[in-house]
């Protein structure tokens, strides 16, 4: 199975309706897939930390949402991650591309890359590594129902290899 | 005028709309003046408020008045170019612009050199007001009526009113703005 196929029908069958995006090399496709989906609304923004308050205000609304965006994004949205999503129990869908894993060919990317599950453990945030589109798709739809029950943030690292 | 009054006039001609009220003592102020299950007071995450507003909008269709500072207006200012791009109709930002971070004790913010409403106007908000005179904060129905996304630039003196704290958990605040928004939508 294609890997960005995967990812998108596991929003759909998650039930996600709302999505915020910044774009990395490797989401590319799936941000076309789900501007195309007329059941989606589709809200391109300026910086990750931008995309997480409009998905509270979303979710405040009644909306299914998630953010796509690379792992770099999470730096600058520690704050609103904290001080938002944890302080008021906001649930939202992370699907992060995670750069600087194995597989990388820019160094700049390594640091964030390599601090990036030490970030989320250090926000209390938990997180599923899919390692092939089968997995993605059966896990995806699994974290949303567990973000929402828990009322929390939830990440799905996507690594160099599984694209 | 002092921002606590300025939010008392604009507070008293608001029914129905949900309010998204910024970090920090505008919140104070606002909860102090009148409280309603329509306001979802911010008690982190400075800059997000316009953000969190414009969310709210492109959820459901009630109209959600944002009362935003200058200090997280210039945090988040990506966020005037994302709003204008979306152009939700039941949007109306309002900033509260006392040229300083007011909560923290006052220091200068670049409001006091950049004209905010200037700034919206060339990022291509089309409907945009002042309010100064008592005769715009009567006015205010007229903007509450204006087809969206409305940016109200309000200019006020800086300090803050004296004040408690508020005394409702986040999750208290958020169960209840929820509920409020299901009401009717």
């Amino acid at each position: 199975m294609e890997s960005s196929q995967a990812v998108y029908e596991a929003l759909k069958s998650a039930g996600i309706d709302f999505v915020v995006s910044l774009p990395c090399v490797n989401l590319g496709k799936i941000m076309e897939m789900v501007d195309c989906d007329s059941d989606i609304i589709h809200v391109p923004v300026t910086r990750e930390e931008e995309g997480f308050g409009i998905c509270a205000g979303a979710f405040m609304g009644g909306k299914n949402p998630a953010i796509l965006m690379q792992n770099s994004g999470l730096g600058n949205s520690v704050n609103v991650l904290a001080s938002l999503f944890k302080l008021y129990n906001f649930p939202i869908l992370m699907i992060m591309s995670h750069r600087g894993t194995v597989g990388e060919f820019m160094s700049a990317q390594v640091p964030m890359g390599k601090a990036t599950p030490r970030v989320l453990d250090a926000l209390e945030i938990a997180y599923f590594h899919p390692k092939i589109p089968e997995e993605a798709l059966k896990i995806i739809p699994e974290a949303w129902i567990l973000a929402k029950t828990a009322s929390a943030p939830l990440g799905i690292l996507l690594d160099i290899n599984f694209w | 005028m002092e921002r606590i009054e300025a939010i008392k006039r604009i507070a008293e001609q608001l029914n129905d709309e949900l309010v998204i009220c910024n970090i920090g003592f505008p919140s104070r102020e606002l909860y102090h003046v009148k409280d309603s299950p329509t306001h979802f007071y911010m008690l982190g995450s400075m800059g997000m408020a316009s953000s969190i507003g414009l969310g709210l909008t492109l959820a459901q269709e009630r109209k959600v008045v944002v009362l935003d500072g200058d200090g997280s207006v210039l945090m988040n200012m990506g966020s005037l170019v994302t709003i204008y791009n979306q152009s939700p109709e039941n949007l109306i930002l309002v900033v509260l612009d006392n040229e300083c971070y007011g909560s923290t004790g006052s220091q200068c913010s670049y409001a006091k050199t950049v004209d905010l409403l200037e700034l919206a106007k060339s990022v291509g908000f089309k409907e945009t007001f002042l309010l100064k005179s008592d005769v715009d904060y009567k006015n205010f129905k007229n903007v509450l009526e204006t087809k969206g996304p409305v940016f109200v630039h309000v200019k006020v003196d800086p300090g803050n009113a004296d004040v408690p704290i508020i005394d409702l958990e986040p999750e208290k605040i958020k169960s209840r703005f929820m509920g409020e928004v299901k009401r009717i939508d």
